[in-house]
């Protein structure tokens, strides 16, 4: 289990010190499937951030399994079964997509193994495996890309920050169908997801909302599903414009 | 039968890849000697005119075949500048594997200045790989000047792979190239300078015909107190086009100072240059580490494939 105890962060700006989240508490069951959603800037990508340890809280708790990881970096928690896929993945010169999926699964995995996970983010696998990781995949590659080197981890707790951006040009469809498969075949492991997407929101077993740096309303899919339709909570920015 | 020390064996292993005797045609230098040569029926090694190289003729029209030239050095306060000088006849398409290792135990230093000059025919491919590599723990330096100088005829194209990634203290490296109508080359250069070491690398490169080109890409990682100088250029005389591109890493306290030139002499030149210099960066780092690597594992898989 994931737990948040009176977790703050705060950054300083030219304005001086702002609060971007503020005493969340929060309880993410293991083998649960659980969105957090709210509008932009409500701070969920800094709660995501949080867990994986690349930013420190500013006060507070965070327990993995009843043990306080709170002071532990990017690595130990890495190694303690938490995976995180980046909002905006990252590009490597030189390295290959095998290389990354080696790292990733932490050991020789082979081509084969690697080429199914790839399947399963709907690329064809040997058209990729040996491409580098730089700047000629497109945003879209690099987001299933990112997504298959978190599957390959076969972690605990899997952290997907806004998995929906920038692959408007893959078939929104594929990435549900990735989303939902994981959810079956995953049995021992815990999804957190964030994301604005309705069929992401609707695949869920609990939704937490993240609004104005804290938590506005958690509570299981059927409960919160029908509140949160048409409100900010789902519907971008500009998608409320049109 | 060519025998070989240990030391030796590795540095071959390390600068030309070979676990034995390659085939087709070759030359062995150790230690300022030849250890062993052997020509083919369209490949010719011989003795340079006063002893000082050699002279690789290849025929025109051989197809598939490869050159291997390894130098080994192993022997403290040895220096030596070897002329190689290669004639790569029309319609030929050949592989060429030089390098230099060095191993230095002793407290003198030991140099190797390989100059190496290609003249390659109408419609020749040369694939060229150049390692260089360096070893021992004496206080004496191990120092590699190579000079590359090479001539394209009409339709030739030369792809070359410049690789210097460990042990070599000092170096200088000049390679010029002058070419023809239609031809093409590739430059791939892969640097790593660490401790106190000091590289300088400079490419002139002249295009004189009418669809030539040049793409010449040099990337370095510079750590501890290393300094790298890289200093690439291109003259274009005609209808040409030409790609220059520094891609470095800086780590520790290492500087890397970066002189892209360009010169056009002719309205439909076409040429380009790419320079950055930065550190590793920090998303790199947050990825492996998000992967369960430690920052140094990060770093070295961001490097290695940099490098590779």
């Amino acid at each position: 289990m994931l737990e948040l105890k009176n977790v703050s962060y705060q950054v300083e700006d030219e304005l001086g010190q702002k609060e971007i989240l503020h005493d969340v508490n929060l309880k993410i069951e293991d083998k649960k499937y659980v969105v957090i959603t709210g509008p932009n800037g409500g701070g969920k990508s800094t709660l995501a951030k949080l867990i994986a340890g690349i930013w420190k809280p500013t006060a507070g708790q965070i327990l993995l399994d009843g043990e306080d990881i709170t002071d532990l970096g990017i690595t130990e928690r890495a190694r303690k079964g938490i995976g995180y896929a980046f909002q905006q993945p990252v590009r490597f010169k030189g390295i290959q997509v095998l290389d990354l999926m080696r790292i990733a699964a932490g050991k020789n995995l082979s081509a084969a193994a690697a080429c199914e996970y790839l399947s399963e983010v709907g690329l064809c696998a040997k058209d990729y495996i040996n491409r580098e990781i730089n700047a000629s995949l497109s945003g879209g590659e690099l987001k299933r890309i990112e997504i298959a080197t978190v599957l390959a981890r076969k972690t605990k707790l899997s952290v997907f920050d806004e998995p929906e951006a920038g692959i408007d040009l893959w078939s929104f469809q594929n990435l549900i169908r990735v989303f939902e498969r994981m959810r079956e075949e995953i049995h021992d492991s815990t999804i957190l997801i964030i994301s604005h997407q309705e069929r992401i929101l609707q695949i869920a077993d609990e939704i937490v909302v993240i609004k104005d740096g804290g938590i506005a309303e958690q509570g299981p899919l059927e409960a919160l599903y029908p509140k949160l339709v048409g409100t900010d909570a789902t519907v971008d920015t500009c998608d409320r414009l049109k | 039968m060519i025998e070989f020390d240990e030391i030796q064996k590795r540095l071959i292993l390390e600068i030309a890849g070979l676990h034995k005797v390659p085939e087709g045609a070759y030359n062995f230098r150790a230690n300022g000697k030849s250890a062993g040569r052997a020509s083919t029926e369209n490949i010719e090694i011989t003795t340079r005119e006063g002893g000082s190289g050699l002279v690789i003729r290849v025929k025109p029209g051989t197809k598939n075949e490869s050159v291997h030239i390894p130098v080994v050095i192993s022997e403290t306060g040895l220096k030596e500048t070897v002329y190689n000088d290669f004639y790569i006849g029309d319609d030929a398409d050949i592989l060429i594997v030089a390098g230099c290792g060095i191993d230095n135990c002793g407290g003198a230093n030991s140099e190797h200045d390989g100059v190496h000059t290609f003249y390659v025919g109408k419609n020749a491919k040369v694939r060229y790989v150049e390692k260089h590599y360096g070893s021992g723990d004496g206080t004496g330096q191990r120092i590699l000047n190579p000079v590359t100088d090479v001539h394209m005829d009409e339709g030739s194209s030369m792809e070359m792979e410049m690789v210097q990634i460990k042990g070599v203290d000092s170096t200088e490296r000049v390679s010029t190239a002058e070419l023809a109508k239609d031809a093409h080359l590739v430059v791939r250069e892969r640097l790593m300078t660490h401790g106190t070491q000091q590289a300088v690398s400079k490419y002139d490169v002249i295009l004189n015909g009418d669809g030539s080109s040049a793409d010449i890409v040099s990337r370095g990682v510079a750590r501890d107190h290393s300094y790298q100088k890289l200093d690439l250029g291109i003259v274009a005389n005609a209808a040409c086009s030409g790609h220059t591109e520094c891609d470095s890493i800086l780590m520790d306290e290492g500087r890397i100072l970066a002189i892209p030139s360009l010169e056009a002499n002719n309205l439909e030149a076409s040429l380009v240059h790419e320079a950055a210099i930065g550190k590793i960066a920090g998303e790199q780092l947050i990825k492996l580490m998000s992967l369960g690597l430690t920052e140094q594992e990060a770093e070295e898989q961001i490097i290695n494939g940099f490098l590779k």
